[in-house]
């Protein structure tokens, strides 16, 4: 979107669309990524419940995937993942980058 | 028909405010302001306002509330001074550049330190770049009306912007003097009911308020600002010809008095410039061309009024009652010289810092004052010293 000059904007920095935030994608902030292993979980919904980025996809009462559009790679979700289950761990985003590429 | 009442300034902003009916007031006392939301938290109690009164627990935590509310589509008022402003301080900038219409009396207060609860102006000129619409009343009559027609200008849907409503502490806050004021229905049907240009509470509309920029907006938001106040700027004189209808008083930028054909003008705010009448009246006895022009508004800065006034005189002394340090004089005189600067026929400018902390201001300075810009002028030369009037070498 291109950039809006001083007249084109609301007055007094109001943002006018609400929860407009979800189009910012924050996943380019990411130093580490969590990596979900959806055979090992146990379905607990304690790491959706602790994200602080709403990055947990969970459907039907179980966890299905990560939202890598908006998940800032903070680690929250695998430090509260149950130590039976482990189903996510943390690894350096440049890595899976990296193989992304090699797998190209 | 109004009343003729025998008013303190600070009882005439109260009435004001009575008679506009807020929706919300939060403030936090301070001398020498107490005395009017002392009166207000009367008319509160008595049930002769709607308002919610707010008692916050400092002036930061009013500022705050004010905005809060006014964010809420509540017409919002409050009033401090001095170091009771300057707690306020980061909240002030944050309410202008919301672009919410609060309007709050600035009873003017010396800022400690040390520690002065009299009069000076370096609470409001402190805060002179936060964005606010900054008006000087001479006395209790000037706060009555000023503060009263405040929210018109503020709630204008082209300015939108806090205005400040200042009178010097004690000095006016205090003294009491005869107003006339307008009836309660003449007052409301002035302001009209209350339109939010914004409303947190309208849950159909949501909005965010008050959000983060980066460096790729934040100039654009403060430019938006700047020209708030060039629209401030052709609102207010709408506004003071509406309420001249009303009221039979007159207000503008300024006030000219034996202004027409002066030589030597001085530029003063405030009370200062009832004495200076005196002053100017004495002067003239003399047969010098001495006038006065007393500056009502002062944000937004009248440039072209104030060229247009001063041009083609001889010489203007500016009195000062607030010091900016490592400044070249006060703030006024700052502001003056700048707008002057490059014209054709400006007049020699000479500041003076006057009145700090509360010093009296007696006619003997002010003549003082205009018997050395009367030498400076006929001399011809501008002259870089700044005078001290009254202090104590």
């Amino acid at each position: 979107m291109k950039p809006r000059g001083w007249k084109e904007l609301p007055i007094g920095g109001i943002i006018p669309e609400a929860g407009n935030a979800e189009e910012y994608e924050t996943g380019s902030w990411r130093t580490y990524k969590p990596i979900f292993d959806q055979e090992k979980c146990i379905h607990c919904l304690l790491c959706w419940v602790f994200c602080p980025d709403s990055s947990i996809i969970v459907k039907d009462g179980k966890v299905v995937g990560i939202d890598y559009d908006h998940c800032k790679g903070c680690g929250i979700c695998a430090h509260e993942c149950p130590p039976k289950a482990s189903a996510i761990t943390m690894k350096l985003e440049s890595e899976c980058l990296a193989e992304e590429k090699g797998n190209k | 028909m109004g009343e003729r009442l025998a008013l303190s300034g600070n009882e005439a902003a109260a009435y004001a405010m009575k008679q506009i009916n807020p929706d919300v007031v939060a403030a936090y006392p301070i001398t020498p302001q107490t005395e009017m939301m002392h009166a207000f938290a009367q008319y509160v109690a008595d049930g002769e306002v709607d308002t919610e009164m707010v008692n916050v627990e400092s002036e930061h935590s009013a500022m705050s509330a004010c905005i809060g509310s006014a964010a809420s589509g509540a017409r919002t008022m409050t009033a401090t001074s001095a170091n009771g402003f300057a707690l306020m301080w980061e909240v002030v900038y944050i309410a202008a550049s919301s672009r919410l219409p609060i309007c709050m009396a600035l009873v003017n207060r010396a800022l400690s330190g040390p520690i002065n609860i009299h009069c000076d102006h370096s609470d409001s000129m402190g805060g002179r770049d936060a964005g606010w619409i900054q008006l000087y009343c001479e006395n209790a009559q000037e706060v009555y009306d000023l503060f009263a027609l405040s929210p018109k200008i503020a709630e204008h849907p082209d300015v939108q912007l806090p205005v400040m409503v200042c009178y010097d502490g004690f000095i006016i806050s205090h003294t009491v003097e005869m107003v006339d004021s307008l009836t309660d229905a003449q007052v409301q049907k002035f302001i009209g009911p209350y339109q939010p240009r914004i409303n947190l509470l309208d849950y159909k509309n949501p909005f965010t308020f008050g959000p983060l920029d980066f460096h790729d907006y934040y100039f654009e938001h403060k430019r938006q600002q700047v020209e708030s106040m060039e629209h401030a700027h052709k609102v207010i004189p709408q506004v003071f010809a509406e309420y001249e209808k009303l009221s039979i008083r007159k207000y503008s930028f300024f006030e000219g008095y034996q202004l027409e054909d002066a030589e030597i003008v001085l530029l003063v705010l405030g009370s200062t410039a009832g004495t200076a009448k005196v002053a100017v009246d004495e002067l003239r006895s003399q047969g010098k061309k001495v006038g006065l022009l007393k500056l009502t508004v002062f944000r937004p800065f009248p440039v072209k009024e104030l060229q247009e006034a001063l041009s083609g005189r001889r010489a203007v002394a500016v009195l000062d009652r607030c010091a900016s340090f490592g400044s070249f004089g006060g703030p006024v005189f700052s502001e003056l010289r700048s707008a002057l600067f490059g014209l054709s026929d400006a007049p020699l400018i000479r500041g003076y810092i006057y009145g700090l902390g509360g010093r009296d201001m007696g006619i003997a300075l002010i003549r003082q004052a205009a018997e050395e810009t009367l030498e400076t002028a006929k001399k011809g030369q501008p002259t870089e010293e700044i005078g001290y009037l009254g202090v104590r070498e």
